[in-house]
């Protein structure tokens, strides 16, 4: 199998996407001829043409909203947003048109489409090119959220969100699109959506992180390792609606828990998932359930590395919960 | 049959000063004083050698990005040479040097972009991102648009002081598709909001060629349906640029309200720093604008009218150099901001989820370098 990275596998699953299915169209600002700006898009123009892979104006409320119209019509839209952060002109169309559209036709009408979106920080792109909104779309009813890991899960995740009949906002962690690299099978394959993946057992702590974090998560179980505490690392994979089933199986065994995501603390999807085991596995819990996150200040430029949960600041977390 | 007639665009020509034999059109010609004509020069030159040592900086790594304004130099000079100290000024990514021509430091400049302990900014933002109040300029944030309609608004308020101040919002001709430009467009006429909304259409945003961007046959046009009367000027003509926003500015100070100016330029380099724009676009179209250089056209001006020769021009390159040099020197050294200070400006005073995080924070040992 080759070994390829987050960058070619997500390209892979649209190709694959547009060849099976001719409703499956992809448009964004420079998607295009140049391929996007993380070159995701190279070579579907030239393959697919520009009725299927279009060059949008610069407008994220105009993609979103002709491309709600399209879905409306037939079409199965993957539109990219070019960084996250620029998701925000789009956000009414979104959350007040996109996410609300099945419930308010009384089922009669969807918008099923898949927004591609490079998230995270750790490329030096101070405040605008860093952010991790995750938690301002799941608390929109409506939508389904997803961020993968790997190459493997990517392709798998965004195939399963291409079939899925209702949106999803696909996250794409940037700091690993070349970075975290894996065999990935040539030809379609789904990953569930709604399933997490235990990316390491562990007797002693549960931790739970996605994206780029999931790596920081891994070094950091590692490096409590050789202090003798055995972390299990979940990685969530699917934001929403989360694996509530893998989580809580873990926290019943471990009895303790972190959960780390780059976006700020507070409201974030950390403490929604705290809640969850609180309310279901209370009874189990040796020690206060923990986040480490960014904090709640906007994502800086020259001290990036400082505002990131990286694995220094995990592994004390993991510790303390061990010895509480 | 049709019987609404449709009018003519009338943006067919551009409003030029500078013709190419390097005379200057005696209807439209401004008459700049020798010392004026040569501090203008002086302006784009600085600008010019400036973003050329930015992006070589950011090529061996001392800074993380640029986005430089090469080829549209003479937009901002232009611009802050027209405008009044009192004025205000909401750039996009190519006009922060407007500040510079307004006297704000060079060595703050360039330490905005090294983002360390001598930047204003306390390293929080990209670099291209200047902002300084004592220039009243006000960086744009990174989203495309926002900043126009905020031009507006501040021109609003200084209508109301009574003042004859201005401000003046910048788009790129990517950004005139966002509703926040037809916002701006919308709010400036319906109050006659003493603003100049200015649009440098450098035919490209980022991949995507301005005939791909819109069907509007001009930018100008975008304005004039709103109610904000609108010229389209030679954008690599300084003259004529200076000539549209005194005039423009003299208009709205005196009760006339918004004007709106579509610059036609070229963006001769990449987008930015991260950007490979052989992947997109022709040698010979880059090629062609080369030969309509808005440094060139205004040395050929200066030339002619004895102003300059090649060895002053080498001089004064020689002494740009050096002064930039010198500011890099000088600010290269300051250390990297402190990670505490993430934790100010949040609000005016800092609210206790942010000190309980800021003191954890100082209980963890200080991330690997930062890059
Ligand atoms: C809201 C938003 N969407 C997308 C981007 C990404 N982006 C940065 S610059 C740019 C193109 C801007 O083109 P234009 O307005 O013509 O200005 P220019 O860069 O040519 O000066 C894009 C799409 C952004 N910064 N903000
Ligand atoms: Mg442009």
């Amino acid at each position: 199998m080759p070994q390829i990275n987050m960058v070619q596998a997500i390209n892979d699953a649209l190709r694959l996407a547009m060849q099976r299915d001719p409703r499956v169209l992809v448009m964004g600002e420079d998607v295009g001829k140049v391929g996007g700006v993380f070159r995701v898009t190279a070579g579907l123009h030239e393959e697919f043409g520009e009725a299927r892979v279009i060059d949008t104006p610069l407008s994220e409320g105009g993609i979103i909203g002709t491309a709600i119209g399209m879905a409306l019509y037939g079409l199965v839209p993957v539109p990219e947003i070019q960084f996250s952060d620029f998701i925000f002109p789009a956000y009414d169309q979104i959350v007040s048109e996109l996410a609300k559209m099945r419930w308010r036709s009384g089922g009669e009408y969807s918008a099923k489409m898949v927004i591609r979106t490079p998230v995270g920080g750790g490329i030096r792109g101070g405040l605008y090119h860093s952010q991790s909104p995750e938690a301002q779309f799941i608390h929109v009813a409506g939508l389904k959220v997803v961020c993968p890991s790997n190459p493997y899960d990517a392709k798998g995740l965004l195939l399963a969100s291409i079939a899925d009949p209702d949106p999803v906002l696909f996250f794409e962690p940037k700091r690993v699109y070349r970075a975290a690299k894996g065999e990935v099978p040539e030809g379609p394959y789904t990953v569930e959506l709604g399933k997490a993946a235990i990316a390491r057992e562990g007797a002693h702590v549960t931790v739970v992180a996605w994206g780029a974090m999931l790596y920081e998560a891994l070094e950091a179980a590692h490096q409590a390792s050789a202090r003798g505490v055995e972390a299990e690392v979940i990685d969530l994979r699917t934001l929403w609606p989360l694996d509530i089933d893998t989580v809580v199986a873990s926290v019943k065994k471990t009895g303790r828990v972190v959960v780390v995501h780059e976006a700020p603390r507070t409201c974030g999807l950390g403490g929604e998932i705290v809640s969850l085991i609180t309310e279901r596995a209370f009874t189990h819990l040796e020690a206060p359930p923990a986040r480490v996150t960014g904090f709640d200040t906007p994502f800086p430029y020259t001290t990036e590395l400082d505002y990131l949960p990286l694995a220094h600041r995990i592994l004390p977390a993991i510790v303390d919960a061990a010895r509480y | 049959m049709l019987r609404v007639p449709i009018p003519e665009g009338p943006d067919a020509g551009l409003f030029r000063v500078l013709r190419d034999d390097g005379s200057a059109d005696p209807a439209n010609d401004p008459f700049l004083s020798p010392e004026q004509l040569g501090a203008m020069h002086r302006q784009m030159r600085r600008l010019r050698v400036l973003e050329a040592r930015m992006v070589v900086l950011q090529r061996q790594g001392r800074v993380g990005f640029y986005g430089s304004c090469t080829g549209q130099e003479a937009t901002p000079i232009a611009v802050g040479l027209a405008l009044s100290p009192d004025d205000w000024v909401f750039p996009a990514l190519r006009e922060s040097a407007i500040m510079l021509v307004r006297g704000f430091a060079l060595t703050s400049y360039i330490a905005q972009v090294f983002g360390n302990s001598r930047d204003l900014l306390k390293g929080r933002q990209m670099p291209s991102h200047m902002s300084g109040r004592s220039v009243n300029q006000v960086s744009w944030s990174s989203c495309i648009g926002p900043q126009i309609p905020q031009a507006v608004g501040c021109a609003m308020a200084m209508q109301r002081a009574g003042k004859r101040e201005i401000a003046v919002g910048f788009s790129g001709d990517g950004a005139t598709s966002q509703p926040d430009f037809h916002n701006a467009m919308t709010f400036a006429a319906r109050f006659a909001a003493p603003c100049l909304i200015i649009c440098q259409n450098n035919h490209w945003s980022i991949s995507v060629p301005t005939a791909k961007q819109t069907a509007s046959a001009t930018i100008a046009v975008k304005g004039r349906a709103y109610g904000v009367p609108s010229v389209r000027v030679d954008g690599n003509d300084v003259l004529a640029v200076y000539v549209a926003v005194r005039d423009a500015a003299a208009r709205a100070r005196d009760g006339g309200g918004p004007s709106f100016i579509e610059c036609v330029t070229y963006r001769m380099g990449a987008h930015s720093t991260s950007d490979d724009p052989t992947r997109y676009r022709s040698n010979e179209e880059v090629e062609s604008w080369a030969r309509k250089d808005p440094l060139d056209r205004l040395e050929r001006y200066l030339r002619r009218a004895g102003l300059l020769d090649d060895a002053a021009l080498a001089a004064l390159d020689d002494e740009l150099k050096a002064e930039v040099e010198r500011a890099i020197d000088e600010v290269e050294p300051a250390p990297p901001p402190s990670r505490e200070q993430l934790f100010e400006d949040v609000y005016a005073s800092p609210t206790w989820p942010l000190l309980e995080q800021r003191a954890a924070l100082s209980q963890v040992p200080k991330a690997e370098s930062p890059h």
